[in-house]
């Protein structure tokens, strides 16, 4: 069983997104919903010649976190590259709804959303769009109750529209090895050519979109180890700072400011935004 | 992708169901629960065409040295013989927990 996992010293990022949720809460409180045995996977996928998976690569758990209740929602990033469909798009939209109908109620249940996806899934174009904008208009509803806390660890990263979601959290967790960014440096390169970014050097994308970068541009809260003990601090801390003053995306004008602050004649590099977009707080 | 099905006599019941694995490149995911009767029924869905012969080799060679009354369900994304030899021993330990 997962629950026996060893909790220090182990890498976050090495876990499958079941282990990962059962890793962050309370030792042995870990319980799944809709779980695989309930088989509710995607009806797109084999019919477009790509096996399914039968949670469809998204985990909803149950458990606690500092003993006070919590939901965990993981993305499988090994599978279709965490894609978003309409299946695993409506397990979290769902457990998103039913958190914020407790929440509304007076029951607080702490959500956690583990972040690894590229996306909407392309096999289930608008389905996916449709569930994606569910998740976002869920979280920004349950946010004013409690705050939502967004993981983004690695491997494979956020991008597309759960993107969006992560700019939605109330606080967002990183590694140095996890990336963060509307378009991911693939789709960049191939809508825009090597010349604006080039995909396979390494350095220069993760000192755009990386963990370290996000964190000092105010765009992540913390930046921790690829380490489950210090994953799951990170994440128990963010609780216990409460709802943010102002979340990032109620920020508008703040952002607009900064956005206004560049020169786009010029190429920017990530040190020069990080002068430029030195986290100030915000308020926060 | 491909889907196979296979059937084996068995005399012994699993006593408990296991999922591991993930579908991810050259991985698999294994769902392992009891059998409605006392045959081991075995539905693979897999990525990678024309490999029939070889998963009948691996899953022949599997249920001789295991009688095992289990509904298998195989979700694979290229994985080896190897890898699927392993996923389904894991299979059965843990169903055994």
């Amino acid at each position: 069983m997962v629950t026996a996992l060893a909790r220090t010293g182990t890498r976050f990022t090495e876990l499958s997104a079941r282990e990962r949720a059962s890793a962050l809460l309370d030792l042995g409180t870990f319980r799944e919903l809709i779980g695989p045995f309930e088989r509710l996977e995607s009806p797109h996928l084999q019919p477009q010649d790509v096996v399914p998976a039968c949670d469809d690569g998204v985990v909803v758990a149950r458990g606690d976190l500092d003993g006070q209740e919590a939901v965990v929602l993981a993305v499988e990033g090994l599978f279709q590259g965490g894609g978003i469909g309409e299946v695993s798009g409506a397990k979290m939209a769902g457990a998103l709804e039913l958190t914020l109908r407790d929440a509304e109620r007076g029951r607080i249940v702490r959500p956690v959303l583990l972040l690894e996806t590229g996306g909407i899934r392309l096999q289930e174009a608008n389905l996916g769009l449709l569930s994606v904008a569910e998740i976002h208009a869920a979280m920004v509803a349950l946010r004013s109750h409690v705050p939502v806390v967004g993981v983004v660890a690695g491997m494979v990263g956020c991008f597309g529209g759960m993107a969006i979601a992560a700019g939605l959290c109330s606080y967002v967790v990183m590694t140095r090895e996890g990336r963060l960014g509307l378009n991911g440096p693939q789709v960049i390169e191939q809508e825009a050519g090597v010349a604006e970014l080039d995909s396979e050097d390494r350095p220069l994308v993760w000192e755009t979109i990386g963990g370290q970068q996000r964190a000092a541009t105010g765009m992540a809260d913390a930046l921790v180890e690829d380490d489950v003990t210090a994953i799951a601090g990170a994440v128990r801390s963010a609780f216990d700072a409460g709802p943010p003053a102002e979340h990032r995306s109620a920020q508008v004008e703040r952002y607009e400011a900064r956005l206004a602050q560049i020169d786009t004649l010029d190429q920017l590099d990530g040190p020069a935004l990080r002068a430029l977009w030195r986290d100030d707080g915000g308020g926060r | 992708m491909e889907t196979l099905t296979f059937d084996y006599p068995a005399s012994r019941p699993v006593s408990g169901r296991a999922h591991v694995g993930v579908v991810g490149s050259s991985d698999l995911e294994v769902l392992l629960e009891p059998s409605p009767d006392d045959r081991a029924h075995v539905r693979v869905r897999t990525s990678a065409e024309g490999f029939g012969e070889v998963w009948e080799a691996v899953l022949d060679r599997f249920f001789a040295r295991n009688d095992l009354a289990a509904t298998v369900e195989i979700n694979d994304s290229g994985a080896t013989p190897g890898t699927v030899a392993l996923r389904l021993a894991q299979a059965v330990e843990e169903s055994r927990w």
